[in-house]
């Protein structure tokens, strides 16, 4: 990584971009540039990140000893209501679709910023607000309720900050339905000239599907939160039996974001992966336009499903017949996203790069997250591994393993285009195979003791539980150590990294072939016009021209 | 037995009841499908990769944009594959929501942070539930603050005990032994001391147990819910011959009533639970509303002997010539 390695002539150039363009904190904190807003969620979420990780590592050292002697019972119930909150509100809603979301679609467009830059400042704003506010709830002692906030518990019988802590979900919420509403008007409205629907790359796709489900499913929780808060505060009865409510009516509400929210993390890592695995195979995507109607396939039944979590609530089972079928169908589209992107590489030109590295361990993991969801979904089963560990682990392969792999995916796909600098591969490659395995090891034996029937959220637990709760935690040290390594390594190659090109990687897409690296402030020297199809990495005249 | 560490190290949990191997047939089934496709998935990944590693830097692929016969394919198997679960398990679940005719009723009462547990004959537990083997089983729940969940992995039988409404489950446990009882809903702070043990018995040992004294009180439910019946004044309105202001209770359990608006409803023990607590929310035609709510005034436990006394009334001659 010296500095003397001969550069691009293009970045020779003394070219403003978008990075140093201007100065200050005033020139951050006020910007309405789109590449700096998704910077700016890059640093507040990475931090959120780190927060519930903490969490986190109390949760799997406490679980080290069946007896439950590091934390008391109140510590361990806060800290894995503080790890939900944290990770499920601040994490991964915003994740994909905030950072690189904010910082490609515009990029990938053809537009010089999305269609309303003021309003998505403001989203950044009620982000922060949100997280200031939930920060302010768990600093003052946290509550524990879970991060799903079952009433009657929730409203009536716990102590600590709960309202605080709904509040900040709450206005968090305003971040992104505002960001799914800019995101829609966008893709509608500011695609370049000759950019057609189906000329879009998956990602955007991906995004659009995802928006989608943010405009439409986040109020809902907004409404649940806001009753869940009059009930708690004023004693209104809307789910406690004891002031007349009903506690089945909270949960359908709530999972009727909740479960959508999956997607909403999901959707827009599979858009990452379908350019990650182009680019790395050299070749167009196999199935695009079936890829891209699975995203809007899995945006659509994803607001259908929402009572599998409730097979044993009391539901009817008649309902639950009908979640159980809509729910197993979701598996159609997933399974034939992973099996066109493995028909993309079969052919290609396939190059071992750390986001394509990323890529396949998403296939990987995805893959069993997907497949133990279909357990879940049937009736049968869910009776014996409803609410034990065998649950965490399937929500944490799709929501951890895939989503962040999927992220990290990314990220490391578009670094060079950000920083216009390219990290240590070396170090690269080792923090995505620890990742890979450090989150296996983590997760996979909970699968096993989920079936012998341990159940979630226990500070206690039987003794016979122990030797796959020391695997777990054995498992957790190496992923938080994979997870540790991008910090150093992303951080010393903007400080040192070697300067890049536009395209290092040799990528289709116009914010490889006509955004500078970093991009200018406008993004592009007037408006590009797109005159071929989309990932043409065949073709060899000029993609795209002036 | 839990001193020395793995010494209990299982992969596989035990079955002890009727539903278990269905549940687990399933669950293998699920189990043998998921392993097949992750070791093709990983198998062909892998492949693919090595054999069409990047050689030549100025190799460009033929692209294919596509294949309908490929998209068919791979949707219709995955498509036949869910639909085996779907079905399957719809026919588990199904199958065993109903209890047999024969099953005896346990009560359940969950609260912060115990079971408790009230036998037919009136013994009654906590945090131990004892049940005879081969014998159907089955636990009419309620929950005094929280949500609660009565989990016992061994019989692979789980639901939410819901405040505000009876929650029903049921086992015939088919193995003599002891297993695990967890509460698997957060119920707060020692929600993971809201366990206890099930102990499977034969019929005799079972029979047993029930005669050796518990606390003193050995009334049965029905018993506590006629002196309580006679407490609360029921039966002034009530009244067994059928005219007072409210309905006869004689052999009311298990017919259907009317009620003012038409809607008809069977009288079961969430029927009766409704009437003692939220008495104004149905009607029966041809009567006033006039009775008062008893919801924060009796327990639980009050309730279900209420229920439990309603059962007999009629079972045996009523007093002064009902019908």
């Amino acid at each position: 990584m010296s500095t003397a390695s001969p550069a691009i002539p293009q970045q020779e150039r003394p070219k403003p971009n978008y990075l140093n363009h201007a100065h200050g904190f005033a020139s951050w904190l006020l910007t309405i540039d789109h590449k700096r807003i998704g910077l700016l969620y890059i640093a507040v979420i990475s931090l959120m990140f780190a927060i519930g990780g903490v969490y986190a590592g109390l949760i799997r050292l406490e679980l080290l000893t069946p007896e439950g002697d590091l934390l008391s019972t109140e510590t361990y119930n806060r800290a894995f209501t503080g790890h939900g909150v944290v990770m499920t509100f601040f994490v991964l809603v915003p994740l994909i679709p905030a950072t690189l979301g904010n910082f490609l679609l515009p990029l990938m467009l053809g537009a010089r910023d999305v269609a309303f830059p003021r309003l998505n400042l403001l989203s950044w704003y009620c982000y922060i607000v949100g997280v200031g506010i939930a920060a302010t709830a768990l600093l003052l002692g946290g509550l524990d309720t879970g991060w799903t906030f079952y009433a009657p518990y929730s409203s009536t019988y716990a102590n600590g900050s709960v309202v605080l802590a709904l509040m900040g979900a709450f206005v968090a919420g305003f971040s992104s339905i505002l960001t799914g509403l800019n995101f829609v008007v966008t893709i509608h409205k500011m695609r370049a000239p000759g950019l057609t629907w189906f000329r879009l790359p998956l990602f955007v796709w991906a995004i659009y599907a995802t928006s989608l489900i943010q405009v439409l499913a986040t109020p809902v929780v907004a409404i649940t939160l806001t009753l869940l808060m009059l009930e708690r505060v004023l004693g209104v009865g809307i789910f406690d039996p004891a002031l007349g409510g009903d506690p089945i009516l909270f949960q359908h509400m709530f999972w009727f974001y909740s479960h959508p929210v999956v997607y909403i993390m999901i959707l827009p890592a599979m858009g990452v992966m379908s350019e990650v695995i182009s680019c790395f195979s050299r070749k167009a995507v196999f199935g695009y336009k079936v890829i891209a109607y699975s995203s809007m396939a899995i945006a659509i039944l994803g607001f259908l499903v929402w009572g599998h979590h409730m097979f044993l609530s009391g539901q009817s089972t008649y309902a639950g017949l009908l979640f159980s079928f809509l729910t197993v169908l979701i598996a159609v589209p997933s399974a034939v996203k992973i099996f066109n992107w493995l028909a993309t590489m079969w052919g290609g030109s396939i190059e071992m790069t750390t986001p394509m590295l990323y890529a396949m361990g998403f296939i990987g993991v995805f893959t069993i997250g997907g497949l133990t969801g279909l357990f879940l979904s049937t009736m049968g089963i869910d009776i014996h591994v409803h609410d034990t560990y065998f649950v965490v682990s399937h929500f944490h392969y799709v929501m951890v393993g895939s989503a962040i792999m999927g992220y990290l995916a990314g990220l490391h796909f578009w670094w060079p285009k950000m920083f216009g600098v390219m990290y240590n591969q070396v170090a690269a490659r080792t923090a995505a195979v620890l990742i890979f395995l450090g989150f296996n090891f983590t997760f996979f034996p909970q699968f096993i003791v989920g079936y012998l029937g341990m159940p979630r959220r226990y500070h206690h637990y039987p003794p016979e539980f122990q030797f796959f709760n020391i695997a777990s935690t054995m498992g957790a040290t190496v992923l938080a150590l994979g997870y540790l390594l991008p910090l150093f390594y992303l951080t010393y190659s903007l400080i040192n990294g070697k300067k890049v090109g536009a395209n290092p990687w040799g990528a289709k897409g116009l914010e490889w072939e006509m955004a500078d690296s970093p991009p200018d402030p406008e993004n592009f020297e007037g408006t590009p016009v797109v005159t071929e199809e989309v990932y043409a990495y065949a073709k060899e005249e000029e993609a795209v021209v002036h | 037995m839990w001193e020395q560490p793995f010494k209990d190290l299982d992969f596989f949990p035990e079955a002890a009841s009727t539903i278990a191997w269905e549940i687990d047939a399933l669950y293998l089934f699920a189990v043998a499908m998921s392993v097949f496709f992750t070791i093709l998935i990983f198998a062909v990944m892998i492949f693919i990769s090595l054999k069409f590693k990047r050689r030549d830097e100025d190799f460009v692929p033929k692209p294919v944009h596509g294949s309908v016969p490929l998209e068919i394919l791979w949707s219709v198997i995955p498509f036949i594959i869910t639909q085996v679960l779907f079905g399957w398990g719809a026919y588990v679940f199904f199958k065993y929501s109903q209890p047999p005719v024969d099953a005896m009723d346990i009560h359940v009462v969950g609260k912060q942070w115990m079971w408790k547990i009230q036998h037919p004959e009136g013994k009654r537990e906590i945090n131990e539930l004892h049940v005879p083997v081969d014998q159907p089983v089955r636990l009419i729940m309620s929950s005094e603050d929280v949500l609660h969940s009565f989990f016992v992995p061994a019989f692979r039988v789980k639901r939410d005990v819901v405040p505000g409404r009876y929650q029903k489950l049921w086992f015939e446990a088919d193995k003599v032994g002891e297993y695990h009882l967890f509460c698997a809903e957060y119920c707060g702070n020692e929600h993971s001391k809201m366990i206890g043990t099930v102990y499977v018995m034969t019929a005799s040992e079972y029979d047993e147990w029930l005669r050796t004294p518990g606390n003193g009180e050995e009334e049965t439910p029905a018993q506590a819910g006629e002196r309580l019946f006679s407490e609360l004044r029921c039966e002034s309105c009530h009244s067994a011959a059928g005219v007072g202001r409210a309905p006869s209770l004689a052999n009311i359990y298990g017919t259907v009533v009317t009620m003012e608006g038409g809607e008809r409803s069977r009288v079961d023990e969430a029927y009766l639970r409704e009437s003692i607590l939220d008495p104004k929310r149905h009607i029966v035609a041809g009567f006033e509303s006039t009775m008062p709510t008893f919801q924060g005034q009796i327990t639980e436990e009050q309730v279900f002997e209420l229920i439990a006394y309603i059962r007999t009334i009629g079972a045996e001659p009523v007093v002064s010539g009902g019908e």
